[in-house]
Protein backbone atom coordinates (compact mmCIF):
# COMPACT_ATOMS: atom_id res chain seq x y z
CA UNK A 1 0.00 0.00 0.00
CA UNK A 2 3.03 2.37 0.24
CA UNK A 3 4.61 1.40 -3.24
CA UNK A 4 2.99 4.72 -4.49
CA UNK A 5 4.19 7.14 -1.92
CA UNK A 6 7.68 5.91 -0.89
CA UNK A 7 9.94 8.86 -0.40
CA UNK A 8 13.13 7.47 -0.36
CA UNK A 9 16.58 9.07 -0.14
CA UNK A 10 19.25 8.49 -3.35
CA UNK A 11 21.11 6.36 -1.57
CA UNK A 12 18.05 4.22 -0.08
CA UNK A 13 16.92 4.32 -4.32
CA UNK A 14 20.59 3.23 -5.34
CA UNK A 15 21.13 0.96 -3.10
CA UNK A 16 17.81 -0.79 -3.52
CA UNK A 17 18.27 -1.06 -7.19
CA UNK A 18 21.61 -2.49 -6.56
CA UNK A 19 19.89 -5.59 -4.10
CA UNK A 20 17.65 -5.88 -6.60
CA UNK A 21 19.42 -6.50 -9.48
CA UNK A 22 22.02 -8.53 -7.45
CA UNK A 23 18.97 -10.84 -7.24
CA UNK A 24 18.32 -11.14 -10.44
CA UNK A 25 21.56 -11.65 -11.38
CA UNK A 26 21.42 -14.27 -9.07
CA UNK A 27 18.71 -15.93 -10.32
CA UNK A 28 19.45 -15.63 -13.67
CA UNK A 29 22.93 -17.56 -12.98
CA UNK A 30 21.01 -20.18 -10.52
CA UNK A 31 19.09 -20.72 -13.74
CA UNK A 32 21.36 -21.20 -16.28
CA UNK A 33 22.12 -24.64 -15.04
CA UNK A 34 18.69 -25.71 -14.88
CA UNK A 35 16.48 -26.21 -17.92
CA UNK A 36 13.16 -24.85 -17.60
CA UNK A 37 10.06 -26.83 -17.46
CA UNK A 38 7.15 -26.15 -17.19
CA UNK A 39 4.59 -27.10 -14.12
CA UNK A 40 2.62 -29.98 -14.17
CA UNK A 41 -1.07 -29.76 -14.02
CA UNK A 42 -1.86 -30.57 -10.69
CA UNK A 43 0.99 -28.45 -9.38
CA UNK A 44 -0.73 -25.00 -10.32
CA UNK A 45 -1.36 -22.52 -7.71
CA UNK A 46 -3.44 -19.33 -8.31
CA UNK A 47 -1.68 -15.85 -6.79
CA UNK A 48 -4.27 -16.07 -4.05
CA UNK A 49 -2.44 -18.69 -2.47
CA UNK A 50 0.78 -16.68 -1.99
CA UNK A 51 -1.15 -13.67 -0.45
CA UNK A 52 -1.27 -13.18 3.17
CA UNK A 53 -4.56 -14.05 5.10
CA UNK A 54 -5.66 -10.25 5.43
CA UNK A 55 -5.56 -10.40 1.52
CA UNK A 56 -7.46 -13.33 0.55
CA UNK A 57 -9.87 -12.21 3.36
CA UNK A 58 -9.95 -8.75 1.25
CA UNK A 59 -10.57 -10.33 -2.17
CA UNK A 60 -13.22 -13.16 -0.69
CA UNK A 61 -15.42 -10.66 0.97
CA UNK A 62 -17.57 -8.75 -1.51
CA UNK A 63 -17.91 -5.41 0.60
CA UNK A 64 -14.45 -5.46 1.23
CA UNK A 65 -13.22 -6.45 -2.08
CA UNK A 66 -12.22 -2.86 -3.56
CA UNK A 67 -12.95 -4.45 -7.12
CA UNK A 68 -16.13 -4.64 -6.59
CA UNK A 69 -16.19 -0.41 -6.76
CA UNK A 70 -15.02 -1.22 -9.97
CA UNK A 71 -18.11 -4.00 -10.46
CA UNK A 72 -20.60 -1.52 -9.62
CA UNK A 73 -19.28 0.95 -11.98
CA UNK A 74 -19.33 -1.59 -14.77
CA UNK A 75 -22.90 -2.59 -13.82
CA UNK A 76 -24.23 1.04 -14.55
CA UNK A 77 -22.37 1.13 -17.60
CA UNK A 78 -23.94 -2.12 -18.96
CA UNK A 79 -27.41 -0.47 -18.64
CA UNK A 80 -26.51 3.02 -19.98
CA UNK A 81 -26.92 4.13 -23.85
CA UNK A 82 -23.65 5.07 -25.56
CA UNK A 83 -22.57 6.18 -29.20
CA UNK A 84 -24.81 7.44 -32.23
CA UNK A 85 -26.59 4.32 -32.18
CA UNK A 86 -28.04 4.85 -28.65
CA UNK A 87 -27.87 1.47 -27.52
CA UNK A 88 -26.19 -0.09 -24.48
CA UNK A 89 -24.49 -3.84 -23.83
CA UNK A 90 -28.04 -4.74 -22.04
CA UNK A 91 -30.11 -3.85 -25.01
CA UNK A 92 -28.34 -6.57 -27.22
CA UNK A 93 -26.77 -8.97 -24.54
CA UNK A 94 -29.43 -8.87 -22.14
CA UNK A 95 -29.50 -9.81 -18.57
CA UNK A 96 -25.55 -9.45 -17.13
CA UNK A 97 -25.28 -12.29 -15.00
CA UNK A 98 -27.76 -15.05 -16.75
CA UNK A 99 -25.91 -13.69 -20.66
CA UNK A 100 -22.21 -13.07 -19.71
CA UNK A 101 -21.79 -16.02 -17.61
CA UNK A 102 -18.45 -18.04 -18.36
CA UNK A 103 -17.68 -15.14 -21.16
CA UNK A 104 -14.65 -14.11 -19.73
CA UNK A 105 -13.21 -17.46 -19.19
CA UNK A 106 -13.03 -17.90 -22.80
CA UNK A 107 -10.97 -14.54 -23.56
CA UNK A 108 -8.62 -14.07 -25.70
CA UNK A 109 -10.91 -16.03 -28.56
CA UNK A 110 -10.51 -16.14 -32.24
CA UNK A 111 -12.42 -13.08 -34.22
CA UNK A 112 -12.90 -14.07 -37.52
CA UNK A 113 -13.09 -10.86 -38.95
CA UNK A 114 -8.97 -9.56 -37.53
CA UNK A 115 -8.05 -13.10 -38.00
CA UNK A 116 -6.42 -13.50 -34.70
CA UNK A 117 -7.24 -13.99 -31.30
CA UNK A 118 -8.62 -10.81 -29.40
CA UNK A 119 -8.73 -10.07 -25.81
CA UNK A 120 -12.26 -8.82 -23.96
CA UNK A 121 -10.87 -4.99 -23.63
CA UNK A 122 -10.38 -5.09 -27.49
CA UNK A 123 -14.28 -7.30 -27.65
CA UNK A 124 -15.64 -4.25 -25.92
CA UNK A 125 -14.33 -1.65 -28.14
CA UNK A 126 -15.57 -3.59 -31.28
CA UNK A 127 -18.83 -3.80 -29.65
CA UNK A 128 -18.58 -0.14 -28.72
CA UNK A 129 -17.42 0.91 -32.57
CA UNK A 130 -19.76 -1.24 -34.46
CA UNK A 131 -22.56 -1.60 -32.43
CA UNK A 132 -22.92 0.93 -30.67
CA UNK A 133 -21.16 3.31 -33.27
CA UNK A 134 -19.37 5.12 -30.05
CA UNK A 135 -15.73 5.72 -29.38
CA UNK A 136 -13.59 3.01 -28.34
CA UNK A 137 -12.91 3.03 -24.48
CA UNK A 138 -8.77 3.91 -23.60
CA UNK A 139 -7.10 0.80 -22.29
CA UNK A 140 -6.77 1.24 -18.36
CA UNK A 141 -9.54 3.84 -18.63
CA UNK A 142 -11.92 3.72 -15.45
CA UNK A 143 -14.75 2.73 -17.85
CA UNK A 144 -12.57 -0.27 -19.82
CA UNK A 145 -11.60 -1.49 -16.17
CA UNK A 146 -15.09 -1.13 -14.99
CA UNK A 147 -16.70 -3.06 -17.61
CA UNK A 148 -13.89 -5.76 -18.00
CA UNK A 149 -14.53 -6.47 -14.44
CA UNK A 150 -18.30 -6.48 -14.72
CA UNK A 151 -18.51 -9.02 -17.11
CA UNK A 152 -15.02 -11.04 -15.60
CA UNK A 153 -17.44 -11.13 -12.33
CA UNK A 154 -19.66 -12.94 -14.13
CA UNK A 155 -17.47 -15.79 -14.89
CA UNK A 156 -16.28 -15.97 -11.08
CA UNK A 157 -15.60 -19.56 -10.28
CA UNK A 158 -15.79 -20.96 -13.90
CA UNK A 159 -13.04 -22.92 -14.72
CA UNK A 160 -10.50 -21.05 -17.41
CA UNK A 161 -11.97 -22.58 -21.26
CA UNK A 162 -8.56 -24.49 -22.91
CA UNK A 163 -8.35 -21.85 -25.98
CA UNK A 164 -6.19 -24.26 -28.15
CA UNK A 165 -8.01 -24.85 -31.44
CA UNK A 166 -6.77 -25.08 -35.03
CA UNK A 167 -7.39 -21.35 -35.63
CA UNK A 168 -5.62 -20.31 -32.13
CA UNK A 169 -2.63 -22.69 -32.03
CA UNK A 170 -0.24 -20.17 -33.75
CA UNK A 171 -1.17 -17.17 -31.58
CA UNK A 172 -0.42 -19.42 -28.32
CA UNK A 173 2.55 -20.93 -29.54
CA UNK A 174 3.84 -17.43 -30.63
CA UNK A 175 2.61 -16.34 -26.85
CA UNK A 176 4.91 -19.11 -25.07
CA UNK A 177 7.88 -18.46 -27.33
CA UNK A 178 7.45 -15.03 -25.83
CA UNK A 179 7.09 -16.65 -22.35
CA UNK A 180 10.45 -18.69 -22.86
CA UNK A 181 12.57 -15.71 -24.46
CA UNK A 182 14.67 -14.35 -22.47
CA UNK A 183 14.80 -10.05 -23.13
CA UNK A 184 15.72 -7.10 -21.96
CA UNK A 185 18.54 -5.75 -20.04
CA UNK A 186 18.81 -8.18 -17.11
CA UNK A 187 18.11 -11.29 -19.67
CA UNK A 188 15.52 -12.78 -18.12
CA UNK A 189 12.71 -14.75 -19.17
CA UNK A 190 8.67 -15.15 -17.85
CA UNK A 191 9.54 -18.93 -17.41
CA UNK A 192 12.52 -18.42 -15.22
CA UNK A 193 10.49 -16.68 -12.43
CA UNK A 194 7.14 -18.00 -12.72
CA UNK A 195 8.13 -21.49 -14.16
CA UNK A 196 11.60 -22.30 -12.37
CA UNK A 197 11.45 -20.21 -9.06
CA UNK A 198 7.93 -19.83 -8.14
CA UNK A 199 7.37 -20.00 -4.26
CA UNK A 200 10.64 -18.22 -4.06
CA UNK A 201 11.21 -14.39 -3.26
CA UNK A 202 12.27 -11.77 -5.38
CA UNK A 203 13.33 -8.21 -3.67
CA UNK A 204 11.16 -10.19 -0.35
CA UNK A 205 8.44 -10.32 -2.30
CA UNK A 206 6.63 -14.35 -3.28
CA UNK A 207 6.93 -15.15 -6.53
CA UNK A 208 4.11 -16.61 -7.90
CA UNK A 209 3.12 -19.00 -11.02
CA UNK A 210 2.28 -16.24 -13.28
CA UNK A 211 -1.57 -17.28 -14.13
CA UNK A 212 -3.72 -14.74 -14.95
CA UNK A 213 -6.95 -16.13 -13.00
CA UNK A 214 -8.31 -12.68 -11.60
CA UNK A 215 -7.76 -10.07 -14.01
CA UNK A 216 -9.02 -7.26 -14.48
CA UNK A 217 -7.73 -6.70 -10.40
CA UNK A 218 -6.88 -4.55 -7.32
CA UNK A 219 -3.57 -4.24 -6.74
CA UNK A 220 -2.47 -2.79 -3.24
CA UNK A 221 0.37 -1.45 -4.62
CA UNK A 222 -1.53 0.38 -7.68
CA UNK A 223 -3.97 1.31 -5.22
CA UNK A 224 -6.15 0.64 -8.02
CA UNK A 225 -7.57 -2.22 -10.93
CA UNK A 226 -5.32 -3.01 -13.50
CA UNK A 227 -5.63 -5.36 -16.38
CA UNK A 228 -3.59 -8.05 -17.40
CA UNK A 229 -1.62 -5.96 -19.59
CA UNK A 230 -0.64 -3.64 -17.21
CA UNK A 231 0.66 -6.25 -15.18
CA UNK A 232 2.56 -7.69 -18.20
CA UNK A 233 3.91 -4.44 -19.08
CA UNK A 234 5.03 -3.87 -14.87
CA UNK A 235 6.98 -7.09 -15.66
CA UNK A 236 8.70 -6.22 -19.01
CA UNK A 237 9.71 -2.99 -17.15
CA UNK A 238 11.33 -5.23 -13.98
CA UNK A 239 13.02 -7.53 -16.63
CA UNK A 240 14.58 -4.45 -18.20
CA UNK A 241 13.11 -5.35 -21.21
CA UNK A 242 10.79 -2.64 -23.99
CA UNK A 243 6.55 -3.04 -23.09
CA UNK A 244 4.69 -2.97 -25.84
CA UNK A 245 1.91 -0.35 -26.56
CA UNK A 246 -1.37 -1.72 -24.49
CA UNK A 247 -3.47 -3.33 -26.92
CA UNK A 248 -0.63 -5.10 -29.18
CA UNK A 249 -0.49 -8.31 -30.52
CA UNK A 250 2.37 -9.55 -28.77
CA UNK A 251 0.54 -9.05 -25.64
CA UNK A 252 -2.36 -10.62 -26.88
CA UNK A 253 -0.99 -13.52 -27.90
CA UNK A 254 0.92 -13.96 -24.34
CA UNK A 255 -2.53 -13.54 -22.76
CA UNK A 256 -3.98 -16.09 -24.53
CA UNK A 257 -0.70 -18.64 -23.92
CA UNK A 258 -1.60 -17.49 -20.05
CA UNK A 259 -4.54 -18.68 -20.22
CA UNK A 260 -3.85 -21.77 -21.92
CA UNK A 261 -1.90 -22.62 -19.22
CA UNK A 262 -4.18 -21.53 -16.42
CA UNK A 263 -7.00 -23.89 -18.59
CA UNK A 264 -9.38 -25.46 -15.77
CA UNK A 265 -8.36 -23.13 -13.29
CA UNK A 266 -11.27 -20.99 -11.63
CA UNK A 267 -11.82 -17.54 -12.78
CA UNK A 268 -11.28 -14.99 -9.71
CA UNK A 269 -12.19 -11.55 -11.32
CA UNK A 270 -11.95 -9.18 -9.60
CA UNK A 271 -9.32 -10.75 -7.66
CA UNK A 272 -6.73 -8.69 -4.97
CA UNK A 273 -3.24 -8.80 -4.79
CA UNK A 274 -0.30 -7.19 -2.89
CA UNK B 1 -21.29 10.79 -6.51
CA UNK B 2 -18.69 8.10 -5.41
CA UNK B 3 -19.23 4.24 -4.95
CA UNK B 4 -19.38 3.25 -1.46
CA UNK B 5 -20.06 -0.54 -0.27
CA UNK B 6 -21.19 -0.90 3.51
CA UNK B 7 -21.77 -3.99 5.28
CA UNK B 8 -23.94 -3.82 8.69
CA UNK B 9 -25.63 -6.76 9.67
CA UNK B 10 -29.25 -6.52 8.60
CA UNK B 11 -30.42 -8.73 12.03
CA UNK B 12 -28.70 -8.29 15.77
CA UNK B 13 -29.28 -9.16 18.98
CA UNK B 14 -29.97 -6.53 21.70
CA UNK B 15 -26.81 -5.94 23.16
CA UNK B 16 -24.56 -7.69 20.64
CA UNK B 17 -21.43 -6.97 19.19
CA UNK B 18 -21.66 -5.98 15.44
CA UNK B 19 -18.56 -5.33 13.37
CA UNK B 20 -19.32 -2.12 11.22
CA UNK B 21 -17.29 -2.17 7.66
CA UNK B 22 -17.39 0.75 4.58
CA UNK B 23 -15.07 0.99 2.04
CA UNK B 24 -16.10 4.41 -0.93
CA UNK B 25 -13.75 4.69 -3.94
CA UNK B 26 -11.74 7.81 -3.82
CA UNK B 27 -8.11 8.53 -5.85
CA UNK B 28 -6.91 10.08 -1.67
CA UNK B 29 -4.75 12.06 -4.06
CA UNK B 30 -1.82 12.51 -1.24
CA UNK B 31 -0.73 16.49 -2.46
CA UNK B 32 2.95 15.29 -2.48
CA UNK B 33 2.85 13.22 -5.30
CA UNK B 34 4.45 16.06 -8.66
CA UNK B 35 3.16 15.05 -11.99
CA UNK B 36 4.91 14.89 -15.05
CA UNK B 37 6.45 18.44 -15.33
CA UNK B 38 7.23 18.01 -11.59
CA UNK B 39 4.52 20.10 -10.40
CA UNK B 40 2.66 19.35 -7.46
CA UNK B 41 -0.42 17.63 -7.58
CA UNK B 42 -3.00 19.12 -5.34
CA UNK B 43 -4.57 17.50 -1.84
CA UNK B 44 -7.42 15.65 -2.75
CA UNK B 45 -8.41 13.60 0.47
CA UNK B 46 -10.82 12.63 2.52
CA UNK B 47 -10.63 14.56 6.01
CA UNK B 48 -13.28 12.92 8.27
CA UNK B 49 -15.50 10.20 8.73
CA UNK B 50 -18.76 9.94 11.12
CA UNK B 51 -21.16 7.33 11.87
CA UNK B 52 -24.14 8.11 13.33
CA UNK B 53 -27.13 5.31 15.17
CA UNK B 54 -30.47 6.63 15.20
CA UNK B 55 -28.92 10.54 15.31
CA UNK B 56 -26.23 9.33 17.82
CA UNK B 57 -22.26 9.53 17.19
CA UNK B 58 -20.93 5.90 17.62
CA UNK B 59 -17.54 6.35 15.79
CA UNK B 60 -15.14 9.24 13.86
CA UNK B 61 -12.13 8.95 12.32
CA UNK B 62 -9.83 12.14 11.09
CA UNK B 63 -8.20 10.84 7.81
CA UNK B 64 -4.64 12.27 6.51
CA UNK B 65 -2.86 11.99 3.33
CA UNK B 66 -1.23 8.94 4.34
CA UNK B 67 -4.10 7.24 3.95
CA UNK B 68 -4.68 4.79 0.84
CA UNK B 69 -6.72 4.92 -1.94
CA UNK B 70 -10.36 3.88 -1.64
CA UNK B 71 -10.20 3.70 2.57
CA UNK B 72 -11.35 1.20 3.87
CA UNK B 73 -12.57 1.40 7.57
CA UNK B 74 -14.02 -1.39 9.88
CA UNK B 75 -15.09 -0.51 13.53
CA UNK B 76 -17.31 -2.67 16.33
CA UNK B 77 -20.57 -1.32 17.91
CA UNK B 78 -23.35 -2.63 20.32
CA UNK B 79 -26.50 -3.24 18.46
CA UNK B 80 -28.85 -1.58 20.86
CA UNK B 81 -32.02 -0.17 18.56
CA UNK B 82 -33.22 -1.09 15.32
CA UNK B 83 -32.81 2.10 12.90
CA UNK B 84 -30.82 3.22 10.70
CA UNK B 85 -26.69 3.27 10.61
CA UNK B 86 -25.40 7.07 8.84
CA UNK B 87 -22.17 7.01 7.68
CA UNK B 88 -20.64 10.21 6.10
CA UNK B 89 -17.21 11.05 4.57
CA UNK B 90 -16.31 14.38 3.98
CA UNK B 91 -13.02 15.87 2.47
CA UNK B 92 -11.54 18.04 0.26
CA UNK B 93 -12.86 20.42 -3.02
CA UNK B 94 -16.14 20.07 -1.15
CA UNK B 95 -16.48 16.40 -1.51
CA UNK B 96 -19.60 14.98 0.92
CA UNK B 97 -21.26 11.47 0.77
CA UNK B 98 -24.11 10.39 3.17
CA UNK B 99 -24.63 6.05 2.74
CA UNK B 100 -27.47 4.62 5.31
CA UNK B 101 -27.95 1.34 6.01
CA UNK B 102 -30.97 -0.59 8.44
CA UNK B 103 -30.36 -2.72 11.26
CA UNK B 104 -32.84 -4.43 12.85
CA UNK B 105 -32.83 -5.42 16.50
CA UNK B 106 -34.22 -8.25 18.43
Amino acid sequence: MTGRRVAASPCRVSCRVLSRAFVLAALVIANSFTSGAEIPLAQRQSGYEFMTRETRAMQDDDTTNPGMLWVLDGEALWSRKAGEAGKSCADCHGDAPANMKGVAARYPAFNAARNRPINLEQRVNLCRTEQQKAAPLAFESKDMLALTAFIGRQSRGMPIADPMNDRTRPFIEAGRDMFFRRQGQINLSCAQCHDDNWGGKLAGVPIPQGHATGYPLYRLEWQAMGSLQRRLRNCLTGMRAESFPLGADDYVDLEIFLMWRARGMPVETPAVRP
Amino acid sequence: MARALINVPPKAKRGEVIEIKTLISHEIESGFRPDSVGKLVPRDIITLFVATYNGQEIFRADLHPAIAANPFISFFTVATESGKIEFKWTGDNGFSQTETAAITVE
